[in-house]
């Protein structure tokens, strides 16, 4: 796999009912409400990115299909895991549902219920390590109250945006929508709920534990456990799971620390953000620590450079590759990245003229919360916090040298990096 | 006609980038150097008041294809996403 951690082999179904035990039985009302209850009592926090509080989308899918049945019936809501793991440099997902694909079937199958669902999908990109074990999995479930179906939308970035995923989900198009939010309006116009497979996997667990066992790991604010892809100049490329709250040199360490001297770290994965080193000595690794540090967690990435590698040697790879993944849908994003990019190059490749670095500046500040969705958002902010976390190499730079043109680090994945069209932009979404 | 506060939305996806709700209102509305309309704040969504209101409307109408929406801002959101 691209970042190079291994995979565990999977359980199967009577091993994992053997461990966990069985899922609770929703068939009533109360007992699904006391679902979410329990779900808001854990404090259980999405782990795709965006920390929002889970309990409050199931709530609002909910109700969303609560005022819509007034107007039409047999429009029930639809349950969807995410487990696209778009972000190149993350594995957690996939670790996740090979090593336990019944943990995340679990929770969907909760999740699906307890928003009164007809029908569940369960999305890996195409060509994923998860394919294979979720199709077995899935054939060893014949229960599910909720029926759960295996699909596969293509292997873009943007593909893993919400709306983006229910928009395939309806029409066979892995293109962002707008303003319709899913949960609202998703799949088809229906409700939709669309949850991150690590998030699901701890609902299963709060589903038959409870909401106070799962606040006896974590912080008040973000309970619980938490995945983490640590890969980068470290002794052993691994996802490890600690407590949220856990000291980010501790998370270090349990891939066995660094192999050299590091100058940084990227953080989030490439819709993330950078921090020079030293930056994360005090933090831990949860959402608020980790954003006062300057980084983000996004998609749980912690990616250590190591001094032998040029950080904008690796922003440009990174940056001409989100570049090339939007959908090709909004300017600010079709032409400003692409922009954005060509300026990042010219900084990496040494000696850009006077203009180029406060050209890139200005740009940056333009994309940012101009598109259908956080793509433009995320690119701008790895750009902009390199120029900051990186500043010495970016004068360096400027100046037409570079303090590791040898450039022997680990390289960050980077997928093929597509040069867009709108015309191929379509088709690349089907 | 009430003094109600207004909402300028522009949904990006369908803006086509031609600029014509610019010339409509170039007071309201900047283009950035890709020919795409910039809102005050720089954002999809730009509180619009009174005085601004018949500049913002002109910019909504000259849009050929809907991208452009005038709402009346609603006193408070009911959801939490
Ligand atoms: C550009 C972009 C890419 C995203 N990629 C993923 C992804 O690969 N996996 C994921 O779970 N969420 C991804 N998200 C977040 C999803 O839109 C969504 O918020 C999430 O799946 C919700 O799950 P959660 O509430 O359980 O965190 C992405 C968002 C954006 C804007
Ligand atoms: S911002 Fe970019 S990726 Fe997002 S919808 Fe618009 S064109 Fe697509
Ligand atoms: S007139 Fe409409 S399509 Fe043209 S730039 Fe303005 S919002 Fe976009």
């Amino acid at each position: 796999m691209s970042t190079g951690v291994p995979l565990l082999a999977s359980r199967s179904r009577s091993e994992h009912v053997a461990q966990f035990g069985p899922l609770p039985d929703l068939s009533s009302p109360e007992r699904r409400g006391r679902l979410i209850d329990e779900v808001e009592r854990a404090g259980l926090r999405g782990r795709g990115g965006g920390w929002f509080p889970t309990h409050a989308k199931l709530r609002a899918v909910n109700e969303s299909a609560a005022s819509r049945r007034r107007l039409s019936r047999g429009r029930h809501p639809i349950a969807i895991a995410n487990g696209m793991e778009g972000e190149p440099a993350s594995s957690k997902d996939v670790a996740l549902m090979a090593a336990n694909p019944h943990l995340v079937l679990d929770g969907l199958s909760l999740a699906a219920q307890s928003v009164g669902a007809s029908d569940a999908r369960i999305a890996v990109h195409r060509g994923s390590a998860a394919e294979e074990v979720l199709t077995r999995a899935l054939r060893e479930r014949d229960d599910d109250p909720v029926p759960i179906a295996l699909v596969l939308p293509p292997a873009r970035y943007v593909a893993s945006e919400e709306s983006a995923l229910a928009h395939w989900v309806g029409d066979g198009v892995a293109t962002p929508v707008f303003p319709d939010r899913p949960f609202q309006k998703g799949v088809d116009g229906r409700p939709t709920l669309v949850q991150n497979v690590e998030t699901l996997a701890h609902l299963a667990l709060i589903g038959r534990n409870g909401g106070d066992w799962f606040r006896e790991r974590g912080c008040t604010s973000a309970p619980g456990t938490t995945l983490v892809t640590v890969a980068g100049s470290v002794v052993r490329p691994s996802v490890v799971e600690v407590p949220v709250g856990t000291a980010v040199l501790d998370i270090l360490d349990q891939a066995g620390g660094p192999t050299q001297p590091l100058l940084g770290y990227l953080t989030g994965g490439y819709g993330g953000a950078w921090v020079s080193a030293g930056q994360l000595d005090e933090a831990t690794w949860d959402p608020e620590s980790v954003r006062s540090a300057g980084g983000v967690i996004g998609a749980s990435v912690l990616w250590a450079l190591g001094e032998d590698t040029c950080p904008l040697v690796e922003l440009d790879r990174v940056t001409s590759w989100m570049a090339g993944e939007s959908a090709g849908q909004c300017g600010p994003c079709m032409f400003g990245l692409p922009s954005i990019a060509e300026d990042v190059h010219r900084l990496a490749a040494g000696a850009p003229g006077a203009d180029v670095v406060p050209r890139l500046r200005q740009r940056l500040g333009l994309v940012a919360g101009r598109g259908g969705c956080k793509h433009p958002d995320g690119t701008a902010r790895l750009v902009a916090t390199a120029l900051d976390a990186f500043s010495k190499e970016v004068l360096r730079h400027e100046q037409g040298s570079c303090s590791a043109p040898e450039h022997v680090g680990p390289r960050l994945p980077v997928p093929e990096t597509r040069s867009l069209t709108a015309d191929t932009a379509r088709k690349d979404f089907r | 006609m009430s003094t109600a506060e207004h909402t300028l939305v522009l949904d990006p996806i369908t803006c086509e980038g031609r600029g014509l709700c610019h010339l409509a209102a170039p007071e309201l509305i900047e283009l950035d150097e890709w020919g795409y309309p910039l809102l005050p704040g720089a954002g999809l969504r730009a509180t619009v008041h009174h005085a601004d209101r018949p500049a913002a409307r002109a910019a909504v109408d000259s849009c050929p294809v809907l991208a452009l929406h005038l709402e009346r801002q609603r006193q408070s959101k009911t959801t939490p996403l």
